[in-house]
């Protein structure tokens, strides 16, 4: 059976999101069912056709057997015969859990043949008639809009350009290939209105988050405490594929290719600025190459839809990767501040504020309703944040009166949400807090966890890399273990690492990157009380530990007077090799629910926290900036002018 | 050039600065990066190979390293993986080429971005695919 992406379809309602860690949750019922119906419709059809009772039939691996006449028949053999021709309520009986043959054990990816043959295929891959490469040259500064353009007629008359437009986020030049739209935009002579946040910079929002940071309430006057704050600067989701789209408008509808997690609300942006209803306008999802959130926003379906609209010709349009660093959404810079009390071998309090740039979630969760709701003038900012960050954020361990509290800052940059939202900066921050408790009160980090988690499932898993990943072992000066713990979508994890902070190591030379630390070995943990596909939830947690190494030790954005300076990973410091740990082990703890949790974020937080809890233990010094590298600017910045830089051309140098 | 004109779309797009290393591809069996070659660099006797061309022409059966790939599920959203692979394989022939087998050493200079960090089961395939090339 193959299940293929639908199109924007509104009448789904909140059931076409992809976010959240939700997709195994809310399609796990949903697709058994399913899949059960079609089942019992296939029976009913090989019993019709051969004239034998139901009952009398077997399957095995889609294959219906009939045992006293020997007939067989594949269930695409009965497939179109086993259509219904009307809608038709049924009802059917779920297979017990006792009789999984496949739930639950590993199974390999359906489109992993076509990755690795080059034939699996994304936006840019489409071959769409006459959507030919469109690319948009941007400003200096974020938001900034076109005051004029000096040689239009120029650039329209360069080699291949067929088109050059001004559109709301720039100007846009479709070309014959994206190599000729790259030397169109670069020839651009624009001049540019000031863009949102031009005067913004690291420091400047940081100086505002702290200004609006809630007070803490307990007064630490009766008892022990520990105050500790922590700064998150901007983080970029930087999918590989980057922003990109394709539109045809035509006079009275509107079709578009992009790889969307929220189609639903794209589709009713894209319907209401061409004052189309929204049944002329078509959005087919294609899958995406990685989104890690990005992809919850229709920013350049939109984009392509204004250029389509505004020349009249279908367009292909893609952001250079400098643009999708500089102008693409970005996680926003938050400040976390923590107190915590504690007497006779109890945590009393512990509060916790974050405070944050304000995170855009106009997405809203899949349709026009809440989508509107989020984009409310009154109650709309802070409304939607801090319903997600409260349903989102827990405490694991009994800390006596705990709260945790987000205020947010209106700053206009380009924001929304992150592989695991608040959690890795919320997680990170109080699990630096709870090994700095441990060591206060004189427990070992593990045991101080351990005596106070909420659940034995959480003990579990700590208990379980604690074993298997050997913790307390004895290793050189510079090296350490780092333990970090979350529980969100029903699942929680723990994972445990080994962090080398030595000079031989952090020292290391490679060109136009950064090295540091490295932490060479995880162990991590996961209970997400059913597991449907070990393989894949183990690779989400590879996955994940991968971002938390970047997020701790060497990723973030450095803002200067209204733009991230990065253009690209020799710039963003997302983890490479170099830094990935050699050994690795993943165990899936096993089912111990009828419902599977979610867990495609859920190891981000636990791994950030891991790493920067290691680094502290390693070094001595507990890390207040996270990444920690992050006071270093590792690179020369590109021009902000042009916005999309010169290509290399000494690549044959590289070859090996 | 490749993807636009000649309709490869193997190769993909992730910087056009050869930095993210998606568009790897062969030239004379070395790994590089087209995004970063003009033209005009390129010889008439060059053979350049994508990731299209690395099964077997005649029987279609997967070079080692592609089916190291399946067999240790590799590939997440895949976007990056046809750069992976051709620059695991140019990786593993140039430590050969010294005289050793593939090493952490080695595996510390492939500066391919895998965004969603799939870099230790990379680690598996490569050696897997290369006790069988």
């Amino acid at each position: 059976m193959h299940v293929t992406l639908a199109d924007a379809r509104p009448e789904l309602l909140l059931n076409q999101l992809t976010g959240g860690s939700n997709s195994v949750r809310s399609l796990y019922t949903p697709v058994r069912t399913a899949a059960a119906i079609a089942k019992s419709r296939l029976l009913q059809t090989a019993a019709t056709k051969w004239g034998v009772p139901t009952s009398s039939l077997t399957v095995k691996a889609g294959v219906i057997h009939h045992a006293q006449t020997g007939r067989t028949a594949s269930y695409g053999s009965l497939a179109v015969a086993a259509r219904s021709k009307k809608v038709e309520q049924v009802a059917v009986h779920l297979k017990d859990a006792s009789e999984f043959k496949v739930v639950g054990t590993p199974q390999k990816r359906i489109d992993a043949l076509a990755a690795v043959t080059g034939k699996k295929q994304f936006t840019m891959d489409l071959d769409v008639p006459n959507a030919l490469p469109t690319m948009v040259c941007r400003p200096p500064t974020i938001k900034g809009t076109v005051k004029s353009v000096q040689n239009l007629a120029q650039v329209k008359a360069m080699p291949g350009v067929t088109d050059v437009v001004t559109i709301s986020t720039g100007v846009a030049v479709r070309a014959q290939t994206f190599g000729q739209c790259i030397d169109a935009v670069r020839a651009l002579q624009v001049t540019w209105n000031g863009g949102s946040v031009d005067k913004e910079s690291d420091a400047t929002v940081l100086a505002k988050l702290k200004a609006a940071s809630l007070p803490l309430i307990v007064p630490p006057l009766l008892t022990k405490y520990i105050d500790a704050e922590f700064v998150f600067p901007f983080a970029s989701n930087t999918a590989l594929e980057t922003n990109c789209a394709i539109a045809d408008v035509r006079a009275d509808s509107a079709e578009v290719w992009a790889g969307l997690k929220s189609p639903i609300d794209v589709q009713e942006e894209i319907a209401t600025s061409l004052g189309m209803p929204v049944t002329a306008v078509k959005v087919h999802v294609i899958t995406g190459g990685g989104s890690f959130g990005r992809k919850l926003f229709g920013d350049a379906a939109y984009e392509a839809v204004e250029v389509s609209h505004k020349i009249g010709k279908p367009v292909k349009l893609m952001w250079h990767r400098t643009d999708d660093i500089r102008h693409g959404r970005a996680h926003p810079m938050c400040y976390a501040k923590i107190r915590a009390t504690y007497a006779a071998g109890n945590v009393v309090t512990y509060e916790q504020r974050h405070t944050s740039v304000f995170t855009d979630f106009t997405h809203g969760l899949g349709e026009a309703l809440t989508a509107t709701a989020s984009k409310l003038p009154v109650g709309g900012l802070g409304f939607f944040s801090e319903t997600v960050f409260s349903l989102s954020q827990s405490v694991p361990y009994n800390f006596g009166v705990t709260t945790q509290l987000l205020n947010e800052v209106q700053l206009d940059f380009h924001t929304g949400s992150m592989r695991n939202v608040y959690s890795p900066n919320v997680t990170c921050a109080r699990e630096l807090v709870v090994d700095q408790l441990a060591a206060k009160m004189g427990k070992d980090p593990m045991a101080f966890r351990r005596s106070f988690m909420k659940n034995d499932r959480f003990r579990a898993v700590l208990d379980k890399v604690a074993q298997a990943g050997d913790w307390g072992k004895a290793m050189p000066a510079g090296m350490a273990q780092g333990i970090g713990f979350h529980a969100e979508y029903k699942s929680c994890v723990a994972v445990l690492v080994e962090i080398d902070c030595r000079p031989a190591t952090v020292n290391r030379k490679v060109r136009d990157g950064v090295t540091g630390p490295r932490i060479t070995k995880a162990t991590i943990a996961v209970d997400v009380g059913l597991p449907i596909n070990p393989l894949g939830l183990q690779a989400q947690m590879i996955s994940a530990l991968s971002d938390g190494i970047g997020l701790g030790l060497t990723q973030s954005i450095h803002i200067k007077d209204g733009l991230p300076l990065e253009g690209s990973w020799d710039h963003y410091f997302y983890t490479r090799q170099w830094n990935a740990p050699t050994d690795v082990q993943v165990f899936v703890m096993p089912a111990n629910s009828a419902d599977p949790g979610g867990a495609g974020e859920l190891g981000v937080a636990a791994s950030l926290a891991a790493v920067a809890c290691g680094y502290a233990r390693a070094t001595k010094t507990m890390p207040t900036t996270l990444p920690i590298n992050h006071g270093t600017l590792g690179f020369e910045p590109l021009p902000r002018t042009p916005s999309i830089p010169d290509s290399p051309t000494d690549g044959l140098d590289y070859a090996f | 050039m490749l993807r636009d004109l000649v309709g490869l779309k193997g190769p993909k797009y992730g910087c056009g600065l050869d930095v993210c290393k998606s568009c790897t591809s062969h030239i004379n069996g070395k790994a590089f990066n087209p995004c970063s070659v003009p033209v005009s660099k390129i010889k008439a006797t060059d053979e350049i190979t994508t990731i299209e061309g690395l099964a077997n022409k005649e029987t279609g059966e997967l070079h080692p390293m592609q089916q190291a790939w399946l067999d240790y599920d590799v590939a997440e959203c895949g976007y990056c993986q046809p750069g992976q692979i051709m620059a695991a394989i140019a990786k593993v022939k140039q430590a050969r080429a010294n005289g050793h087998e593939i090493s952490d050493t080695d595996f510390d200079e492939l500066r391919n971005i895998c965004r969603c960090g799939t870099y230790f089961r990379i680690r598996e395939a490569v050696r897997a695919g290369a006790a069988k090339m």
